[in-house]
């Protein structure tokens, strides 16, 4: 399939120069080496011809070798969907090591609902899913909206900010405090312990197992006290703690348990919106003819969003165990494998998905991408997220006809399960 | 071929020709019945196409699947006539049926 690199490389003379010169090296290295969890792929954003070669050429890929352990690649779109719709020979338990490539570790087990087969996960999954019922999410719209406008009202104009700062972080990490009514003053807490959950210890400057797992013993310190103030109301709170404490099926959780699910909510409602929002501006400013299709026509703001979450692929992958041997692909899966489920390369198959490297914020079938994941686990946060988005673009509509400069590149997060920014400068111009 | 009506949460009716074996999710999406998504393309993955079926075409719609049970435990708003409106194929015997869809799909 060597032909293919060329092709491929004709169609995308607009491509930047690092991809050129990761897509020369991808084609020029054997398969056998690639271990997609080397984190320099992601902060260098040089993944996607690996997995351009995997769908071509290995569509269900054994990697013998990585820094964790042997894992199998799953990249086709058709092939994730059949993984992640078969809860019944493919396990998400944490304790054959949960749903991310790398192992959880077995001496500091956070079960967590996201991490759990039925019928347990079905029991916490319904305890939790009144808060984003229809009726909540239009209340939440509002209060979204208003402070969706405080944050661009005090944003700089003629200078260049940090735009993951001051409006992902600030917008996601509000939202989060008000589903746990966690107190105002206090917020970044949450942003804090979501970043430093899914740290890989193996990065430079990250905490190690140790400190992170200190980080997570406060987290839990810290709600254990509101689940306290919150467990003998009389009148159960519309809030995500008072939620856990008061349903039959979680209240009598052990503290590890309360500390997972925890962790799965301020992950599963922050990173994931936070990066959808940072990656969504730069997608809009770099293709200025969709830019003008939304300006001309806002009422395709509900497909830019979905576009725009399937083009960021904010968690690049889940992942599985087997449960028992599955034939797949013309390969044989083995009963204890890691599975993982490439969201992001599932994405961009141009066997499911048209013109699948194009930002098109009005393609056809726009909702039909993997960025949720399919099946029993599918994301309980989505219309939530969907609304977050959808508000930022409105706002942004009504204020920056003239757009938003980006000033520099993105600094990418150091994982090859949150994709994602830490970085962004921009400049709203004066 | 089934003629298929479906009702919305405002009460509003629309009737579709819908060819056999076309899923009753495929031809909402494609005529732009309101409150059918379909996410999933039909592969009965998302619940996003959950409808209510008349009770007296409950019995011809036929029987869940287990996954289509499983994905119904975690829809909005369900009850003993709730269905996945990509898990019913159109045929002849289900001319006429009459089905509701909710206000919205989560
Ligand atoms: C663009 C934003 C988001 C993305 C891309 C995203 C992605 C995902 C993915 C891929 C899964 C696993 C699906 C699977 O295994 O098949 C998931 C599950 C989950 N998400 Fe999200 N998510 C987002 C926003 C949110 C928000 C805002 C919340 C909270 C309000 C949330 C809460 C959850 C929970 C609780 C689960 C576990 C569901 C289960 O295991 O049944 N997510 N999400
Ligand atoms: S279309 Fe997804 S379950 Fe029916």
């Amino acid at each position: 399939m060597a032909t293919r690199a060329i092709d491929f490389a004709a169609l995308n003379d607009g491509e930047p120069p690092h991809l050129a010169a990761a897509r020369a090296q991808a084609y020029a290295t054997p398969l056998e080496t690639l271990d997609l969890l080397d984190t320099d792929l992601w902060t260098g954003d040089t993944h996607w011809p690996w997995f351009e070669r995997l769908r071509d050429e290995s569509p269900i890929h054994y990697h013998a070798g990585g820094g964790f352990g042997p894992y199998w690649s799953v990249t086709r779109y058709a092939d994730i969907m059949a993984v992640d719709t078969d809860h019944v020979r493919f396990s998400s338990d944490a304790h054959l090591g949960g749903i991310t490539a790398k192992d959880m570790d077995a001496d500091f087990i956070l079960p967590m609902f996201i991490a759990m087969d039925p019928p347990k996960h079905d029991v916490q999954r319904k305890a939790v899913s009144p808060i984003v019922s229809p009726g909540n999410l239009a209340f939440l719209e509002q209060l979204i909206r208003e402070r969706a406008q405080a944050i661009f009202d005090n944003l700089p104009v003629g200078e260049t900010f940090d735009w993951v700062d001051r409006v992902s972080i600030e917008l996601t990490t509000q939202m989060l405090a008000t589903l746990f009514d966690f107190p105002w003053e206090d917020r970044r807490l949450l942003t804090y312990w979501s970043d430093k959950a899914t740290a890989d210890e193996t990065v430079p400057g990250n905490p190690t197992k140790q400190e992170r797992e200190a980080i997570m013993l406060e987290c839990l310190v810290y709600f254990t006290k509101l689940w306290n103030e919150r467990v003998n109301a009389p009148e159960p709170g519309n809030d995500l703690v008072s939620m856990l404490a008061h349903n039959p099926a979680t209240r009598n959780m052990i503290p590890m348990e309360y500390l997972g699910n925890l962790i799965l909510l301020i992950v599963g409602g922050n990173d994931t919106t936070r990066n959808s929002i940072t990656g969504g501006l730069q997608f809009m400013m770099a293709n200025p003819s969709e830019w003008a299709k939304l300006k001309a026509n806002p009422a395709l703001v509900d497909s830019a969003v979905s576009e725009i979450i399937r083009y960021q692929t904010p968690l690049a992958h889940m992942r599985r165990t087997a449960l028992t041997d599955v034939e797949m692909g013309g390969k044989t899966i083995r009963k204890g494998d890691r599975v993982v489920m490439w969201y992001v390369s599932g994405n961009r198959d141009e066997r499911a998905i048209p013109e699948p490297n194009r930002f098109w914020i009005d393609r056809p079938r726009v909702r039909q991408h993997l960025s949720f994941g399919f099946g029993i686990h599918r994301c309980v946060g989505n219309r939530l997220a969907e609304l977050q988005l959808k508000i930022v673009w409105q706002e942004i509509l009504k204020r920056y006809p003239e757009g938003i400069e980006i000033m520099g590149p993105p600094t990418r997060v150091a994982s090859a399960f949150v994709k994602g920014y830490s970085s962004l400068p921009v400049r709203i111009p004066a | 071929m089934a003629r298929i009506t479906y009702i919305a949460a405002d009460g509003a009716a629309r009737t579709i020709d819908v060819d056999d074996g076309v899923s009753l999710m495929e031809a909402a999406v494609a005529n732009g019945v309101p409150g059918i998504d379909g996410d999933c393309g039909g592969n009965c993955a998302c619940a996003t196409c959950h409808v209510h079926v008349a009770p007296e075409w409950l019995a011809a719609a036929g029987a869940r699947s287990e996954m289509e049970a499983a994905m119904l435990e975690f829809a909005d708003g369900v009850t003993a006539d709730s269905r996945l409106a990509c898990q019913i194929a159109a045929s002849p015997a289900l001319d006429g049926m009459v089905v509701r869809t909710p206000a919205s799909q989560h």
